[in-house]
């Protein structure tokens, strides 16, 4: 695995039940740069991205990261690897305030079975976890339960949880699905933003959403890596275009 | 306070009539010093009732459904085999009791590890599962345990249960103790129950407790957080038949019998119903729901050999129309 390489998935194909999801797909990600993972729906994008980030491993083939293999390694274990995600589906503790939300996902790197302390008696946690509010533009809503944010703000409380980790490898599926307009530039510049400081893999049906920020963009078509270059490199690609002609972009 | 439960148990005195202000008010203090709150309660508490032994009664199943709480309210897991924590720990007590002569403390704690391995045990294979399949799993092996114990007559009396725990002359730190007396009986479980409420607690408040909020809201995600969701359950699980079976450890001493019940799944039933009553993911609920079902069946119990259909009717109005419990809608009406 070349030192530049982050994150590399060897062979990989992922079945549900005959169904073939991904069919022997080979990748490699780079370190500190931004990739996105493109294609229609349903071509095969979130079962790579699961795959990728441990949601469940692929029926054949490899994963490795940094410089050891990780197929099959359970979901709880990435975030002490320094990789994080956030779903396609918004994935928060609905129940909680926000700010509970980000201090219980700092907590797993730190306390996870603490049980005669109070859970209030670590400021240090406070701390980070309304910096991580800050960073994601939620510091208004600190204490809102995080089930009655707006949608686009229940995405950014993902981000936070992800970060909670310090990850050096983010994943994220569709982060601006849903999203209004406005809600979308606001986190494309938040992921941007992130982008800067680590590696990012960015699964997006938009095209047109991720050509500007990607260093690197990976097109899956049925399941099969369709193309893979820059975005220049993509534009140009006959194969893309037809792919993506009559499909809404 | 930022913790769940004092944000679900706190109280706002606004948009209440005046009137109801008082009694907010007073909640509100209750929520604020929920353990100092049940402990003043708690030692006058059988002077309340129409006769000291129902005051036991409640305390021992409020323990029991509060421990059974830590699974189903708060971790968002059904069991229907908590019987077998409850009905492993009178047993085991008891047993070493009568068979072995151990000293009552000895007996407790002896209990208490046996009731350990078996929630170690049953744990690590019900929380593999989810849902209605935790539930038929922990059905399956609770009534397992019922059979098991049931087999061993010798030891355990079979389908009579198990007779002849002295308890008329306890010594409590050297000093004997009478506790066919309801009043030393009273405080002699209170010594247990009230730590156990307090331990209880702390437990809520800390960063695990936090945990466990976060798997009942969404499993998933706390995975991705870095959590072992299987683990931490199985830790949860392993609490939670702790407390029940501390509960029934200390009902054999209260019964000075072990009936076979304790072990059926109607025991674990028991443990579903009065957190339901009262309200489940609350800390007072399971002992207002033993309070509640207690004494209606002391006193329906009187009037009518029914009893079952009017406790199951009342159940099931419950279920359809305040399922937040009682002590859960209480807080809901006074506090947002
Ligand atoms: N858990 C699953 N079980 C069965 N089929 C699945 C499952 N997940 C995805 N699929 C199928 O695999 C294909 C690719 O899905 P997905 O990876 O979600 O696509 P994308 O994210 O690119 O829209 C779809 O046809 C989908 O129906
Ligand atoms: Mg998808």
């Amino acid at each position: 695995m070349s030192t530049d390489t982050v994150l590399k998935a060897d062979g990989v194909t992922r079945r549900f039940g005959r169904f073939t999801a991904l069919k022997d797909v080979s990748v490699s990600f780079n370190r500190g740069r931004l990739t996105s993972i493109i294609g229609p729906n349903g071509a095969g994008k979130s079962t790579l991205f699961n795959v990728l980030s441990g949601a469940f491993p692929p029926s054949e083939g490899r994963i490795y990261y940094e410089d050891r293999e990780i197929t099959g390694t359970p979901q709880h274990a990435f975030p002490r690897m320094g990789i994080a995600k956030s779903f396609q589906i918004t994935n928060v503790f609905p129940q909680l305030t926000a700010v509970e939300n980000v201090r219980v996902a700092l907590q797993a790197m730190t306390n996870r079975f603490t049980l005669w302390r109070s859970r209030t008696s670590f400021p240090e946690l406070q701390e980070k976890a309304e910096a991580l509010l800050d960073q994601v533009g939620l510091d208004r809503h600190r204490h809102r339960n995080a089930g009655n944010l707006a949608h686009g703000e229940q995405r950014c409380l993902e981000v936070a949880l992800a970060l909670a980790c310090e990850p050096r490898l983010l994943l994220l599926d569709e982060p601006t699905a849903g999203m209004s307009p406005e809600e979308t530039r606001v986190m494309m510049d938040l992921i941007e933003g992130l982008a800067a400081e680590r590696t990012v893999i960015l699964v997006e049906h938009k095209m047109k959403l991720v050509m500007g920020i990607s260093d690197q963009l990976i097109v899956l078509h049925h399941g099969e890596l369709l193309a893979e270059g820059t975005p220049a490199d993509i534009q140009s690609n006959d194969d893309v275009k037809r792919v993506y002609l009559g499909q809404r972009t | 306070m930022a913790t769940k439960n004092s944000r679900t148990e706190r109280l706002a005195t606004n948009d209440i009539p005046i009137s109801g202000r008082r009694v907010a008010a007073a909640l509100h203090a209750v929520a604020r010093h929920r353990v100092l709150a049940v402990l003043v309660l708690l030692a006058i508490f059988p002077w309340l009732m129409p006769y000291k032994a129902l005051a036991v009664d409640i305390l021992l199943y409020g323990l029991f459904a509060m421990g059974f709480n830590l699974i189903f309210g708060y971790t968002g897991m059904l069991s229907f085999g908590h019987a077998a924590f409850f009905g492993t720990g009178a047993y085991a007590t008891g047993i070493a009791m009568v068979h072995f002569n151990v000293p009552w403390f000895g007996a407790m704690a002896l209990g208490l590890v046996i009731v350990a391995a078996v929630a170690a045990v049953i744990g690590l294979l019900a929380t593999r599962t989810r849902g209605i399949y935790f539930a038929m799993v922990t059905l399956a092996l609770g009534q397992l345990v019922y059979y098991a114990v049931y087999q061993m007559t010798e030891l355990s009396g079979g389908e009579n249960g198990l007779r002849g725990i002295q308890v008329s002359e306890l010594s409590v730190l050297g000093v004997p103790v009478n506790l066919l007396d309801p009043v030393n009986k009273y405080y002699f479980m209170l010594a247990f129950i009230g730590p156990a409420i307090w331990v209880f607690s702390r437990i809520l408040a800390s960063p695990f407790g936090a945990v466990l909020e976060a798997i009942r809201e969404n499993e998933n995600r706390a995975r991705a957080c870095g959590y072992n969701v299987a683990q931490t359950k199985w830790v949860a699980f392993l609490l939670s038949g702790l407390f029940c079976g501390v509960a029934g450890s200390l009902s054999a001493i209260h019964l000075s019998i072990v009936p076979i019940e304790s072990l059926h799944y109607h025991t674990s039933g028991l443990a579903v119903m009065m957190s339901l009553l009262g309200g489940m993911g609350t800390f007072f609920g399971p002992f207002i729901g033993a309070f509640v079902f207690l004494l209606l069946e002391d006193v329906i119990t009187n009037i009518t050999v029914h009893w079952q259909l009017f406790l199951g009717t009342l159940f099931v109005l419950f279920v359809l129309f305040l399922p937040k419990g009682i002590w859960g809608t209480l807080l809901e009406r006074l506090g947002r």
